[in-house]
């Protein structure tokens, strides 16, 4: 019997400049006035940039009840729209689902937490949002309490927990969900390594007890050691389905191809409906782009957007992380150089440098809007690059920032009196 | 994610044109409701230093300035029987609960963004849970409502059984609007904005600080298409006795109707986008 079906499933989002109407009220209402003027626009074959983008288009399968199934690809294959559409957080466009059972989704741990309320509390709210009776909460909850082994700070506020704790208590809620079919998406990127294999233990249970599973991961090695099939999303549409050590296998090489690895500059995969950026690219001073630099170095980010800006007189600014995801400098158009732009710019340059980075990843996000007003798009680790080299002090010995920090001084070293 | 005692099978579709209220589900998820308000009431009382009394500061400063300012300064001490003060603190009851209420289930929404960008339950359940956890606040000045009435002599009287009537009035007309209010901001953000203007329009357009009577009779009939002139005057009935003509009640209570219904007809219709626009 089948438990999941998906039968020619598609999710369309807007892109581009939004349909006046949206957005905010005061749009809405001048929207009405020039909506004559538009539609006169159009009729006389201008384009403004109302465009469309099919996240999902024409998925088909089946999972069997008691199947577990990996779904893998790269970042904006469509996994995350297919885990929302399939659990009911945002309706289809086309096609359809069918559900057979109880489903619970399982996405990013604590969802629905409130720092302010005990453990104890905690448990009880996040049970019922994710669909537990009060009665079953009430019988599961010193299992739920002994599994996160928080006993001692059960009737502590959650603001207090060690992230640690706030990720073992959020699980453990989770893991005692009874669902005939479970979602999981990337819950597993956090926690130390032997919560980890807990909760892979647990998803094994699951799976030994008959129910169904779905597991959204990057994390080829759990997919191989939980899931029987695998199912390979690429631009939306399902690539490949099978055994799952083959599709694992299939979309490693898929990554190893030096043609599918990211060298160039970096298209927005999933924009938000309103204006927005669109691509970045990063060049280097004989203006190729690349994603190899040295320190010392000049960088130039080229960043494009999605036709006119609301309104006059804005920015954009920069991000920079390490490759641990903290933020480690920042750089903004308006306050720092008063550079501000106008509606109709479409395109950014950033000159930066010289680099002071030591050798490793770094990733920027950036946001377009207007400085400490409004922040119009904000598009989260746009793109990565690489310090390839970085040896200031010329000793033929790389500085990398594993252990000596992500940033290099200009320094003197003199002798003192 | 299916709740519990949904039907077995269920079906994802592109949405239908019309959504229609699903109550079959709305009881399923009777549990979330309760625990929203639970959480919604347990963090208000814990976050804020003045907890429960803030519910009894609120009535009590907005009567005794507009018993200052209305009443002495204003004249309108003189038009109404029995004590002023009394009078304007019998309309803050409902008023205050619906002003909050009102409020508070319209920035619901956008305030649990995080929850409806990632989990399934009915939306209906956000804005609701604003409105039923204001009755807790109503429930403490009711309290105060009583201590003031020994204080004042006045003794409660049958009519005070139609109270919950005009309670349930007032929460179906803070659903109605909270969750069309609800709705609104999650599209146009500056709704926001709008929302603390439009209360206070709205509450001078109730008879809260003035009486009923000073409204000419030909004009009741149209006055009386904003609900809460009917949950006040009836608030004042029962309390404090004092008549009401029943073609103003029968006109506020169909108008309740029509801003619960067109609330949340409005509401469903636009439901399903609030995952993709939040």
């Amino acid at each position: 019997m089948a438990a999941i079906i998906v039968s020619n499933l598609g999710k369309r989002y807007t892109i581009g400049v939004r349909s006046p109407g949206e957005g905010t009220f005061r749009d809405a209402v001048t929207g009405l006035f020039t909506a004559p003027w538009r539609r006169f626009r159009r009729l006389a074959g201008y384009d403004d940039h109302i465009g469309e983008f099919w996240a999902l288009r024409g998925i088909d399968f089946t999972v069997a009840a008691g199947g577990t199934v990996g779904i893998i690809g790269p970042n904006g294959a469509g996994k995350s729209t297919l885990f929302k559409v399939l659990s009911r957080i945002t309706p289809p466009t086309e096609g359809f689902v069918e559900l057979q059972g109880r489903v619970s989704s399982l996405l990013e741990v604590g969802t629905g937490f409130h720092p302010e309320l005990t453990g104890r509390e905690n448990i009880y709210l996040n049970g019922a949002i994710l669909g537990m009776y009060r009665a079953e909460i009430r019988r599961k909850f010193d299992n739920i309490v002994a599994f996160a082994e928080l006993e001692q700070f059960i009737d502590t506020p959650v603001k207090r927990y060690s992230s640690g704790m706030f990720v073992r208590l959020a699980f453990s809620v989770a893991a005692h969900l009874d669902p005939e079919i479970l979602i999981v998406d990337e819950v597993l990127s956090v926690g130390d390594l032997n919560f980890r294999n807990r909760c892979l233990g647990r998803m094994s249970d699951l799976r030994g007890e008959g129910r169904t599973v779905l597991f959204v991961s990057h994390d080829l090695t759990s997919i191989r050691q939980l899931c029987s099939r695998a199912l390979l999303l690429n631009g939306g549409r399902v690539v490949a389905d099978g055994d799952a050590d083959e599709v694992t296998r299939r979309y490693e090489r898929m990554h190893q191809d030096p043609a599918s690895i990211a060298l160039g500059g970096a298209d927005r995969v999933h924009p938000p409906p309103a204006y927005h950026l669109t691509r970045v690219e990063l060049r280097n001073e004989a203006g190729a782009v690349t994603r190899q630099f040295e320190a010392g170095q000049i960088m130039e980010i080229h960043l494009w957007s999605s036709g006119r800006a609301p309104e006059d007189s804005y920015g954009a600014e920069f991000r920079l992380h390490d490759s641990e995801g903290e933020v480690i400098s920042f750089g903004a158009a308006n306050p720092v150089r008063s550079t501000y732009y106008r509606a109709d710019q479409q395109h950014f340059v950033c000159r930066l440098g010289p680099l002071p980075l030591t050798e490793g990843a770094y990733t920027f996000s950036f946001i377009v809007g207007v400085w400490n007003a409004v922040r119009w798009d904000h598009w989260p680790r746009a793109i990565g690059f690489e310090i390839v080299k970085c040896d200031p002090f010329k000793t033929g010995h790389g500085i990398s920032n594993v252990h000596d920090g992500d940033f290099v001084i200009p320094q003197d070293w003199l002798a003192g009196d | 994610m299916a709740g519990p005692a949904i039907p077995r099978t269920v079906r994802l579709e592109p949405p239908a044109s019309w959504q229609f209220l699903d109550f079959g589900e709305l009881w399923a998820y009777r549990e979330l409701l309760f625990f929203f308000v639970w959480r919604d009431v347990k963090v208000r009382y814990k976050q804020t230093v003045l907890g429960a009394l803030w519910a009894v500061i609120q009535p009590v400063m907005a009567t005794v300035l507009f018993t200052i300012f209305f009443g002495r300064l204003g004249g309108m001490a003189q038009q109404v029987d029995g004590p002023y003060a009394l009078h304007v603190f019998v309309a803050l009851l409902p008023w205050t609960f619906f002003s909050n209420a009102v409020t508070q289930a319209g920035n619901s929404l956008v305030g649990s963004s995080h929850l409806i960008s990632k989990i399934y339950f009915p939306r209906l359940l956000v804005p609701a849970s604003a409105v039923v956890a204001g009755l807790v606040d109503f429930g403490i000045s009711f309290l105060v409502l009583l201590a003031a009435m020994a204080y004042y002599g006045v003794a409660p009287s049958a009519s005070m059984l139609a109270l919950p009537l005009f309670l349930i009035a007032s929460i179906l007309c803070a659903t109605g609007v909270g969750v069309l209010l609800a709705a609104l901001t999650v599209s146009y953000r500056d709704f926001r904005y709008v929302v603390s203007f439009l209360m206070q329009l709205w509450m001078f357009a109730t008879p809260i600080v003035y009486p009923l009577e000073i409204i000419p009779a030909s004009w009741r009939a149209l006055y009386a298409l904003n609900p809460m002139v009917g949950v006040v005057a009836g608030f004042r009935r029962a309390i404090l006795d004092i008549p009401v003509p029943a073609d103003v009640l029968a006109i506020s209570g169909a108008s309740a109707l029509v801003f619960l219904v067109a609330g949340v007809v409005y509401f469903l219709q636009v439901e399903r986008r609030f995952a993709d626009v939040i």
